[in-house]
């Protein structure tokens, strides 16, 4: 189906079901239940995970293939985010000019960050594209204030000229963004029962959107293109010595995963018109390489799972305080349920890094290939253990690679 | 003419001189050893013909057009293709990827955005990797990681996707370095094979006198960064001055 084998096929109808069906899925627990604060379906978290998911997938484009470790990608973020803003401001409300402007600036700024930065590899791209991220951002707070609006970040106002829309509502307040009329924070509230499942227009324009990048990128991987882009990974001597010219591929691996992020950007000002210069900050790069790695590097699905995985610790676990902890472990007596939240503490609220780290320390030394690997090491186990059951000789199975 | 003409080249490293006066001339479809003790300049040589280091004085002819100052792609693409002394492949994809890369570089040049065709679609390709995969004995190794065979494997794939080319010249860099007789008799089979069915140049560095003399039927011998004999094998062999440079030192 769409020109993909079946594998690629099959992995791309699991993420459309999980993006589509993702306010019931991310909505397990009733409303009213102790557990309801798991509850990931709301809209701007659901929002979250798709936009990071392309950031990650695009980022992956990248890293996965060439084997490139970019530390500057929350460059292309925050400029996407920022000509989207823009537009909101000059041009009007709808996002298709928005999102359209924001990829070719992103890709149009990779262009020169990637042409400087590819003159090198290994650890001194690294740092190189870092320099340039970090002067991007500094850039962004100080120098440039004119168009980013420094500290403050680039907000909407109502003298805004907005030529093709209007500078401001008529009871005088400013527009919202929308897709041809569609407005992207318009949530439908679906109750059933105990629980209560949001359904987002911008939502659901963010997780179209990501299929649509889903799709493109396993076509990438499939294409002579990707292929060459992992020879580029696995020997670049052999390529230049069978007639190949490895820059022209790098640069535009770069170019394609600065687009991505660069798309990302202006979804997140889509969703919520206003772009920062915190968005280009080195911390912002890491987190990326963070859910990529976490996922899977070079996997199709991997940054996916880890844009998600990421996401839902950040805003779940550090959601969780003291109280609540005391409210889970009041069964105990009262002496062991202050020594369990005292030694619980430092995990949750703000020290949810420290389970991330913990985290992320475990996968890369026991998984080296992301949750992806870990997935297939319990499908490996499972069919290994129905070979048993089936009372055959079982033969070795082999593990999933 | 030859196909190969390297007239004066001298290199200098620091205060060494690698290279100096050398003048060589390969014939068009003959197989052409340059041999030599360690240190007497054979992978320098190698190495300013392929692009990887630009000589000093002097000029590289190649079917009549200058090799200096093009990058190691380029004069790959004009007909020149190298084969390693550690066979030099792409050791994470398969067999047959690692035979389709040049496949693609032969026909979509050195720098091609294909990125929404998928390869398995590549038809003439995939058929062109298979037929050269038969022809190096290696079909039933396709789907292997490349980094997974033996270096007598790594070392055919390699010869393999250098002929799936169709290079003018072929160069090696002691192809039988490190490998078992076996394998280097194999080894030598394959390189008289390639050398008798195909209109190909293959230029050698070797150490291994039984290679050299089973192949060759021009040889050069380098002493110090210069050439001190160009004739052929069985006059090489006699040669007083060759015996005292190379071929005595090692006896």
């Amino acid at each position: 189906m769409f020109g993909l084998d079946k594998k690629d096929t099959s992995k791309l109808i699991i993420v459309a079901c999980l993006a589509l069906l993702a306010p019931f899925i991310l909505n397990p627990f009733p409303t009213d239940s102790a557990l309801a604060q798991f509850n990931a379906g709301y809209p701007d978290l659901m929002q979250r995970f798709v936009i990071f998911g392309i950031f990650a997938i695009g980022f992956n484009i990248l890293f996965g293939l060439t084997g490139y470790l970019s530390f500057g990608h929350a460059a292309f973020l925050g400029v996407g985010s920022y000509s989207a803003v823009w537009m909101f401001k000059l041009i009007g409300m709808n996002v298709i000019p928005a999102i359209v402007l924001s990829v070719i600036v992103a890709g149009l700024f990779a262009l020169l960050i990637g042409f400087v930065s590819l003159r090198r590899s290994g650890i001194y791209f690294s740092i190189l594209t870092l320099a340039f991220a970090q002067m991007s951002f500094n850039l962004a707070y100080s120098v440039l204030t004119p168009i980013t609006n420094g500290e403050t970040g680039l907000q909407l106002t109502l003298e805004d000229p907005r030529i093709l829309g209007v500078s401001a509502t008529a009871d005088g307040s400013i527009p919202v963004t929308n897709l041809f009329g569609l407005e992207m924070r318009s949530t439908f509230e679906m109750a059933v029962g105990p629980w209560a499942f949001q359904f987002n227009a911008g939502y659901y324009l963010c997780a179209l959107i990501m299929l649509a990048a889903f799709y493109l990128s396993i076509r990438i991987f499939r294409s002579p293109f990707g292929m060459m882009l992992r020879a580029v990974k696995s020997n670049q001597q052999r390529m230049n010595y069978t007639g190949l010219n490895t820059r022209p591929y790098t640069l535009a691996a770069f170019v394609i995963s600065g687009m991505y992020a660069g798309l990302a950007g202006g979804l997140m000002a889509s969703m919520d018109p206003l772009a920062g210069a915190e968005r280009m900050q080195w911390t912002a790069s890491g987190e990326v390489v963070l859910m990529t790695i976490l996922g899977g590097a070079g996997t199709l699905i991997g940054p996916v799972l880890g844009a998600g995985f990421i996401k839902y610790f950040e805003n779940i676990f550090s959601k969780i305080n003291d109280n609540v902890l005391h409210t889970w472990f009041s069964f105990l007596p009262d002496g062991m349920e202050d020594a369990v939240v005292f030694i619980i503490h430092p995990f949750i609220g703000k020290g949810w890094h420290l389970t991330l780290g913990i985290l992320f320390m475990l996968v890369v030394i026991f998984l080296p290939g992301g949750l992806v690997e870990g997935g297939q090491r319990i499908k490996g186990w499972l069919s290994r253990r129905k070979a048993k059951d089936g009372g055959k000789a079982a033969g070795e199975t082999n593990p999933a690679e | 003419m030859g196909i190969l003409e390297v007239k004066d080249v001298g290199k200098r490293f620091g205060g060494l001189q690698a290279l100096s006066n050398v003048n060589l001339s390969v014939q068009e479809n003959s197989v052409h050893a340059i041999i030599g003790p360690n240190g007497a300049g054979k992978s320098t040589l190698l190495n300013c013909l392929v692009g990887k280091l630009i000589p000093d004085t002097g000029s590289v002819m190649f079917d009549g057009q200058s090799v200096l100052g093009r990058a190691p792609y380029e004069i790959n693409q004009m007909g020149i293709s190298r084969v390693f002394q550690t066979p030099e492949i792409f050791g994470d994809l398969t067999v047959l990827e690692n035979m389709m890369i040049p496949c693609f570089a032969k026909r979509d040049g050195a720098f091609e955005l294909n990125a929404l065709s998928a390869v398995l679609k590549q038809k003439d390709i995939l058929q062109k990797a298979e037929h050269m995969l038969e022809e190096m004995n290696m079909a039933d190794k396709r789907h292997m990681h490349a980094a997974a065979m033996s270096r007598g494997d790594k070392r055919r794939l390699e010869i393999g996707m250098c002929l799936s080319q169709e290079p003018r010249l072929l160069l090696l860099d002691e192809p039988t370095a490190g490998m078992a007789r076996a394998d280097t008799n194999n080894t030598i089979d394959l390189l008289k094979q390639i050398s008798e069915e195909r209109d190909i140049t293959i230029a050698i560095i070797e150490h291994d006198m039984h290679v050299v003399f089973s192949l060759a039927n021009r040889i050069t011998v380098l002493a110090q960064g210069t050439p001190l004999v160009e004739d052929d094998p069985q006059n090489i062999r006699g040669n007083p001055k060759v015996r005292e440079a190379y071929l005595g030192e090692s006896a």
